[in-house]
C-alpha cells in the first residue's frame, strides 16, 4: 500500500505537529517528575503524622496528602495498606488513594498549560471534593453490605 | 508569525528545567545520598514512561493525520451523545498510563473539538487502574475494590457533568 504524495504530505505535517507537541511537554514532565521525586523523599515519613483519629478531619487529610503525593497508583496502595495496619481509618485511606490520581496540585502547572488554567483548577478542585464524597460513601456502602 | 511565542514557550521551560537542577545541586551539596535517591527514582519513572509516551506520539500523529477537527466534534464534541460518553470512559480505563502523559494529546483533541465534559471524564476514569485491581484486592479486600471501582465510574461521569457545567458557569 503505497502513500499518495497528498497523503506523504499530511503525514510529514502529522509528524511535525506532534513532534513540536512534544519538544514543548517532555522537558516539563522531566522537570516536574525531578521534582516531585525529590519532594516525595522527605514526604513519605510523614505520612502517619498526619492522621488524627477524627474520621471526617482524616478524610479531608487523606485527601490533601494523596493530592500533594505523584507515584504510580500502586504505590499509593502500599501506603495505604501500611497506614491501615498502623490503625489509620479506611475513609481515610480511600480519600488518600483516590485523590493520588485524581487530584494532582505538583502536576497543576502542566495541567494548567496544556488544558487551561480555568479547567484545570476546576477539575482537581472537583476532584479533591469528590475524593472526600466517594471516600465517606465507599465506607457507608460497605458498612450496610 | 508563530515563532515568537514558541521560543518564549521555550526559554520559559528551560528556565524551569534550570531552577530544578539547581534545587538538585542545592540539595546534593547538603546532602548527596538524598539527591543520588531522588535523581535515581525519576530515571526508573521516567523508563516506565517512555513505552507510554511512544503509544501517546503514535496516537497524536494518527490523530492529526486521520482526524479532521469535523470528525471528532461528531464523536467527541457537542453533539456526540451518550456514545461520546461511552467510548471516552472506556478509553480513559484501558489506555494505562498517568494522566499527567496525555496532556499534550488532550490538548490537541480540545483544539478539534472535544468538549470539556468528556476530557474530565477521560481523566476521572483513568483512576479505574485495571492491572493493578489485583494489588487493591490484596491490601483492601475483594469488597472494598468492587465497591470503590463501581463508585469511581459513576463519578467520572458525574465529573464530566459538573466540570463542564462550572467552566461554562461564568
Amino acid at each position: 500500500m503505497e502513500l499518495t504524495k497528498n497523503k506523504k504530505v499530511s503525514l510529514k505535517k502529522a509528524i511535525l505537529k506532534t513532534i513540536q507537541s512534544f519538544r514543548i511537554s517532555i522537558p516539563i514532565i522531566i522537570g516536574v517528575l525531578l521534582l516531585v521525586n525529590l519532594i516525595n523523599i522527605y514526604a513519605k515519613d510523614y505520612y502517619l503524622s498526619l492522621f488524627t483519629g477524627n474520621l471526617m478531619l482524616d478524610s479531608f487529610i487523606g485527601a490533601l496528602a494523596g493530592s500533594i503525593s505523584l507515584g504510580i497508583p500502586l504505590t499509593s496502595y502500599v501506603i495505604g495498606g501500611e497506614l491501615l495496619k498502623e490503625g489509620i481509618s479506611l475513609i481515610a485511606i480511600t480519600a488518600f488513594i483516590l485523590s493520588w490520581t485524581t487530584v494532582g496540585i505538583a502536576m497543576l502547572p502542566l495541567e494548567i498549560k496544556f488544558m487551561g488554567k480555568r479547567f484545570a483548577l476546576i477539575r482537581n478542585t472537583v476532584n479533591f471534593i469528590f475524593a472526600i464524597i466517594i471516600s465517606i460513601l465507599v465506607i457507608l456502602t460497605l458498612s450496610i453490605l | 508569525m508563530n515563532k515568537l511565542p514558541d521560543k518564549k514557550k521555550i526559554n520559559g521551560v528551560t528556565k524551569f528545567l534550570i531552577v530544578v537542577l539547581i534545587t538538585y545541586l542545592i540539595v546534593a551539596l547538603f546532602n548527596f545520598s538524598i539527591a543520588q535517591k531522588a535523581f535515581v527514582d525519576f530515571l526508573l519513572m521516567f523508563i516506565k514512561i517512555i513505552p507510554i509516551l511512544v503509544f501517546v506520539f503514535i496516537l497524536m500523529t494518527i490523530i492529526n493525520f486521520y482526524f479532521t477537527p469535523e470528525k471528532i466534534k461528531k464523536h467527541l464534541g457537542e453533539n456526540s451523545g451518550i456514545k461520546g460518553w461511552i467510548y471516552t470512559m472506556f478509553s480513559g480505563i484501558i489506555i494505562s498510563g498517568h494522566p499527567y502523559v496525555f496532556f499534550p494529546l488532550l490538548k490537541d483533541l480540545k483544539e478539534h473539538g472535544m468538549k470539556d465534559s468528556l476530557l474530565a471524564v477521560f481523566l476521572y476514569s483513568k483512576n479505574i487502574k485495571i492491572p493493578f485491581l489485583p494489588v487493591m484486592v490484596y491490601y483492601f479486600g475483594l469488597s472494598f475494590t468492587i465497591v470503590l471501582t463501581i463508585y469511581t465510574a459513576i463519578f467520572s461521569v458525574l465529573n464530566g457533568i459538573i466540570v463542564e457545567w462550572l467552566i461554562k458557569r461564568r
